[in-house]
């Protein structure tokens, strides 16, 4: 699984910029999708209105509290290696961003879809 | 049309036909019974008329020796039927004149009923569309084992035991509730899909085009968005996507039959009116959320029926392609995502990403990474055309490659 983890995911976009970015994103999942190695697109989050559930059930606005970097979304990837699934997350335009990174994480039960 | 050309020619539009009124007419578990009916009366069209003419008409001959034999084998049914277990019998025992139906509507009506009766969820998908292809669309056993990438004992073998389940389930011939319409429709549209990609590509036969496959294929699919039920948004894709594809037919072969790639075709041989019938239909397919892979087939399709290339055209049919690919993978697609990258992206871009697909039993992967390497290393585009001449089938494939390295060898 590839985990996308932002810096500053409240940052707004014009809708200009969101269709570029969506793009990329598609050129780049298009790009693994055609090597047959795509399981899952898996999905975008969105970045307002959630919530943090705390120790002891306090709810607050979240997520960008006290934590620097959130998470905006992931794929899932079939590779043989954990190398291999870093390899295709080299090309994501996630990276493009200032601060942002890609977490690279086996499944624990593999999916075969 | 000379003899030698009007059988065959019959057989691939009347065998299905046939077959279908006579399956309904004898029930779903003589279906093979109807095949071989149908058969018998194609061999006897071969033995008589070279000695007696060619019937004035043709298809009404083969209707009604076909109607004969179906008429007997019934009669010495219910005759057993009469010996054997006469207390089942709901008439006094005297055979009643069984009403086979000819008609166009009752062909069409048949032929539906069928299409859904064989898209049945107790047969697997594979053996569903094997059989739609021989009993519905009159495929040779070897046409399929191609189309399958399987050889011929497998196919037999498969099709062998989907008509043993078909009538284990005794499934009736008929449309199938909504609810099962939405199971089987998908099924029923790959079907529809295959069999017209079989006439437009043509791979099994040597014959540049199959015409006639690609408008059964139409016409079905028509039937379906003129019955309420079956009109939905993936159908009207698919009728798009088909529209489309047909209305390069005539430009599609030079004078003396060879086939011309897309960028040599004459547009003003595109047939406007065919593409207006795409358009439409592509705008009936706009309802709803569910976006189908005909969808952003159609699409890509229609942006190939304008033929002066600019960047919004690439650009939207590579968004398509990965689309495509995320829902669903295939080689072919993968190769024509790379192709479009390339309009997008340049040529040195898509050869990094193509040679990552390795398709290395592919000719297309080849001939691919032929024409991108042309002008960066033409050495390099004569060694993947090599590959891809020797991987190459048919003899269409063969001569697209070939005229390709010619050109390789006037330049360097």
């Amino acid at each position: 699984m590839l985990i996308f983890r932002h810096e500053d995911g409240g940052k707004l976009a014009s809708p200009e910029q969101m269709q570029v970015w969506m793009q990329m994103t598609m050129d780049w999942i298009g790009g693994i999708a055609a090597q047959n190695k795509l399981v899952s697109t898996g999905s975008g989050l969105a970045f307002d209105d959630s919530r943090v559930v705390g120790h002891n059930n306090v709810v607050t606005n979240g997520p960008f509290g006290d934590i620097k970097e959130t998470i905006g979304g992931f794929i899932i990837v079939r590779a043989e290696s954990v190398d291999e699934a870093a390899e295709f997350a080299k090309g994501s335009p996630v990276l493009l961003g200032d601060g942002n990174t890609i977490e690279v994480r086996k499944l624990a039960k593999s999916v075969e879809l | 049309m000379e003899q030698q050309k009007l059988i065959p020619h019959l057989f691939r539009t009347e065998f299905r036909k046939i077959t279908a009124v006579l399956t309904r007419f004898l029930g779903i578990e003589h279906l093979e019974l109807a095949e071989d009916i149908v058969s018998e009366t194609f061999v006897l069209a071969l033995e008589t008329w070279p000695y007696h003419g060619i019937p004035d008409n043709p298809s009404a001959w083969l209707y009604a020796v076909a109607k004969n034999k179906a008429k007997n084998q019934l009669k010495r049914q219910q005759l057993f039927q009469v010996k054997i277990m006469p207390d089942l019998m709901n008439t006094s025992g005297e055979s009643q004149e069984p009403a086979l139906d000819l008609s166009p509507q009752n062909i069409t009506d048949s032929q539906l009923q069928m299409l859904f009766a064989i898209c049945h969820p107790a047969i697997p998908l594979e053996s569903q569309i094997g059989l739609a292809l021989r009993s519905l669309c009159g495929f040779g056993i070897d046409e399929i084992a191609i189309a399958f990438l399987s050889n011929k004992e497998t196919i037999n073998k498969r099709l062998f035991r989907a008509r043993e389940k078909l009538r284990q389930e005794k499934v009736d011939i008929e449309i199938p509730s909504s609810a099962a319409i939405q199971e089987r429709l998908a099924t029923v549209l790959t079907t529809l899909y295959l069999l017209f990609s079989e006439g437009y590509y043509s791979e099994s036969q040597d014959a540049v085009l199959r015409k006639d496959f690609c408008l059964e294929a139409m016409r079905l699919t028509y039937s379906l968005i003129e019955y309420a039920p079956t009109n939905q948004p993936p159908v009207n894709a698919l009728m798009a996507l088909m529209c489309f594809h047909a209305s390069r037919f005539e430009a599609r072969t030079n004078e003396k039959g060879e086939m011309l790639l897309y960028h040599e075709q004459d547009e003003t041989q595109w047939d406007e009116a065919l593409i207006a019938r795409g358009v439409y239909f592509l705008k009936q397919a706009a309802q709803g959320n569910a976006v189908s892979k005909y969808h952003l087939e159609a699409q890509i399709a229609y942006w190939h029926t304008i033929k002066t290339d600019s960047p919004e055209k690439w650009q939207q049919i590579l968004q398509l392609y990965n689309h495509l690919l995320v829902l669903e993978y295939s080689p072919i697609v993968a190769l024509n995502r790379t192709y479009a990258l390339a309009k997008v992206k340049g040529n040195a871009l898509a050869i990094v990403e193509a040679e990552k697909l390795k398709l290395e039993n592919n000719h297309f992967y080849y001939t691919l990474l032929g024409e991108l390497y042309l002008r960066i290393d033409p050495l390099k585009a004569k060694i993947n055309l090599g590959k891809a001449l020797a991987l190459a089938k048919t003899h269409t494939d063969k001569q697209t490659i070939q005229k390709k390295l010619d050109l390789i060898k006037t330049k360097v």
